[in-house]
């Protein structure tokens, strides 16, 4: 992308200045365009983080900001009174109220302790309150005391490791054998492989429900990590297409030195693919830390094993009468998953497009 | 590479002369059945098995807590689907939800695609990125944030609304009103799928925009002539997974009323009703129907979907 950075000194129309002055007026605008659009479309985080920040009743407080803001008030001879924005001379002041009346009242300038009281001309009643940013911490220490979050972030992280180590492990050998060896059938197992994408899950669900509560698992993190540990399609399939990218002359050369199967993909394979294993691993991580049904199924009533999905939905039906917490609540939930998306994004965009699009 | 590998024999049966094992070629289906084990022994125990168990569990009445009483009550558990108020219920919510969702997510995503693989546009990636981003977010907290976001009294959304003149909706708890805000909420997933349109969009020979340019066509026709047709088959797959996504909704309708389906079971989709059936009713072997019900349902759909793709899509070179 070359941003034409030449200052612009002529706005002419004529004139190699003027015309990549237009072009760059053009791509800017196209650009603003597409900023103003993301930024709606993310409005809803900063609602979140304005309030989580926020004291509880501020939102049903008439007139008060969107912003995290206390009602401002200030100290006149010894005695606190609330701040207005009064309108004076087509300006707008914040004055303290010491009096009110009616038709008029009494104000003086709060940021100047010289002032001298003055009498104002109007209705107080129609005035605003002032309004100063104050942004509130509480509503995080409640919300991370309450939910007891320290330990529902080991649980989700320990649960999301463990079940990422099985799906990254499991998917790398499945997706060698698919694609370095031929067997009888391969192609047949493959689609069967794919077409397990557009099984609906609940169709396994139940039988598989009753063999794990059968075997003591309800309650705990086993069915929430022992089935990763078999491979699923996407890993698989983005594995695959990575691996079959790798030059075969290399596992020759290698098996010509007496390397087995197993050592080729050690020494050859993976470190040739660290990009797709991350992809596989940021995938599978994130999507573990972000499932819902399996834990809600196995840990409902476990509130010591739970991983953060359930404990915050559960909060939620607590506490939705209290916004802000349930706010802060959501943004210590994302934080994790957010930040590593920034530092990550470039893996994670171009697994989508492998896993996607090669069909 | 280090040259003494001997750490490891090189077949299943390591080297035993004459064997059948010893032929290379047996010797590497043999190495390739080992490495795909782990997928097959899961899809054994997770997928094929559990499927069939499904199948004879939705003929019986079985339950987890009397599992001795299971009696097989033939097509009961299916004729039951077929009246259950509960079942017809959640397939027209699916079906209110799905006429608004699957159009907005199609086309929302397909117009940031557009808009962020324009040529002139600068900041391509982090802008992309950030579309991308909410994906990321788990979808409980995500609809946390919406619920608020959507509130009727302080939801920002209303607040723009009456800042603008317009109404101000009830979004959660109105039954007309609770598909639109679902969909709205659904717009935080278009991320993967505006990611398959621009690598759809990319894959369009710039050949054909040129040729079309010369031939004096405007963006609109080459949008329609050309764009389109090419990127069918990525459309297609975005459509198919959409649909998939539409009938497994669950946990933001969960989210949003603790699994109680309101306002007046409006949310209570199908798989809620399977989550309630199954695991708070135990009545397993009517869930398991409900499951097959489902299956049915989005099988037949892909179905349809690829006999009419195969009229109207346009797969370049003839393959497939």
């Amino acid at each position: 992308m070359t941003a034409i950075a030449t200052p612009v000194r002529s706005f002419g129309e004529r004139g190699p200045i003027a015309r990549s002055y237009r072009r760059y007026l053009g791509r800017a605008s196209l650009t603003m365009f597409a900023v103003v659009m993301i930024s709606a479309f993310l409005l809803p985080l900063l609602y979140m983080v304005t309030t989580a920040f926020q004291q509880p009743n501020q939102a049903t407080t008439p007139g008060a900001p969107p912003w995290p803001a206390v009602a401002q008030t200030a100290v006149y001879q010894g005695q606190s009174y609330p701040v207005y924005a009064v309108p004076i001379d087509g300006t707008t002041r914040n004055l303290i109220l010491i009096e009110k009346s009616r038709e008029s009242s009494v104000v003086v300038d709060p940021s100047d302790a010289a002032a001298k009281p003055f009498v104002w001309q109007g209705r107080w009643r129609t005035l605003q309150q002032a309004w100063v940013f104050a942004p509130l911490i509480d509503n995080f220490t409640v919300a991370w005391n309450q939910l007891d979050f320290p330990r529902l972030l080991r649980n989700t992280v320990a649960i999301s490791l463990l079940s990422t180590l099985g799906a990254v492990i499991s998917s790398t050998l499945v997706a060698y054998g698919f694609a370095r060896f031929r067997f009888p059938a391969r192609n047949t197992m493959f689609v069967i492989l794919i077409a397990t994408i557009i099984l609906p899950f609940q169709v396994t669900l139940l039988p598989t429900y009753v063999l794990f509560t059968w075997l003591g698992w309800n309650g705990t993190w086993l069915p929430l990590i022992i089935p990763h540990f078999f491979a699923n399609a996407y890993n698989v399939f983005l594995l695959r297409q990575y691996f079959m990218s790798i030059p075969r002359e290399l596992d020759e050369a290698a098996m010509i030195d007496g390397a087995g199967p197993f050592r080729i993909l050690r020494s050859i394979i993976v470190p040739q693919s660290i990009a797709a294993i991350t992809a596989v691993c940021l995938f599978h991580f994130f999507f573990a830390w972000n499932d819902f049904f399996v834990p809600l199924l196995y840990l409902a009533s476990k509130p010591d094993l739970q991983p953060l999905s359930i404990a915050i939905q559960q909060y939620n039906a607590l506490y939705s009468t209290q916004p802000t917490l349930i706010q802060a609540s959501a943004l210590m939930t994302m934080a994790v998953p957010l930040v590593v998306f920034v530092l990550a994004q470039r893996a994670f965009m171009r697994g989508v497009v492998v896993t996607g699009i090669e069909k | 590479m280090s040259e003494t590998t001997e750490a490891l024999p090189t077949a299943v049966a390591p080297r035993t002369d004459a064997t059948w094992l010893a032929r290379p070629s047996i010797r590497e289906a043999a190495w390739g059945i080992v490495f795909i084990g782990p997928w097959l022994i899961g899809l054994v125990l997770f997928t094929a098995g559990p499927m069939i168990v499904s199948l004879v569990m939705s003929l019986t009445n079985f339950d987890l807590v009397h599992p001795s009483a299971a009696r097989f009550v033939g097509l009961d558990n299916y004729v039951r689907l077929a009246g259950d108020p509960s079942v017809i219920g959640s397939l027209i919510a699916t079906i209110k939800f799905a006429v608004i969702t699957i159009p907005l997510t199609m086309i929302a995503s397909l117009g940031f695609a557009l808009l962020l693989n324009h040529p002139k546009l600068l900041f391509k990636g982090p802008l992309r990125a950030l579309v991308y981003m909410p994906v990321m977010i788990p979808l409980v907290a995500s609809t946390l944030v919406w619920i608020g976001f959507l509130n009727t009294d302080t939801g920002w959304l209303n607040g723009i609304l009456g800042a603008l003149g317009l109404p101000r909706p009830d979004w959660i708890n109105s039954q007309t009103w609770i598909y639109p805000a679902l969909s709205i909420i659904g717009l935080w997933s278009i991320g993967n799928f505006m990611i398959i349109n621009i690598a759809g969009l990319q894959s369009v020979p710039t050949e054909l925009y040129e040729a079309a340019r010369m031939d004096g066509a405007g963006a609109w026709t080459t949008f329609r002539r050309i764009t389109i047709p090419l990127m069918s088959p990525v459309l297609l797959y975005n459509l198919v997974i959409v649909l998939i996504g539409t009938f497994q909704y669950f946990t933001q309708a969960y989210t949003m009323t603790n699994g109680r389906g309101d306002p007046n079971n409006a949310t209570l989709f199908i798989n809620l009703v399977l989550f309630r059936e199954g695991f708070v009713f135990n009545h397993m072997g009517y869930a398991a129907a409900i499951a097959w019900l489902l299956f049915v349902i989005v099988l037949g759909l892909t179905l349809v979907l690829f006999a009419v793709a195969r009229k109207r899509v346009y797969y370049a070179g003839g393959e497939r």
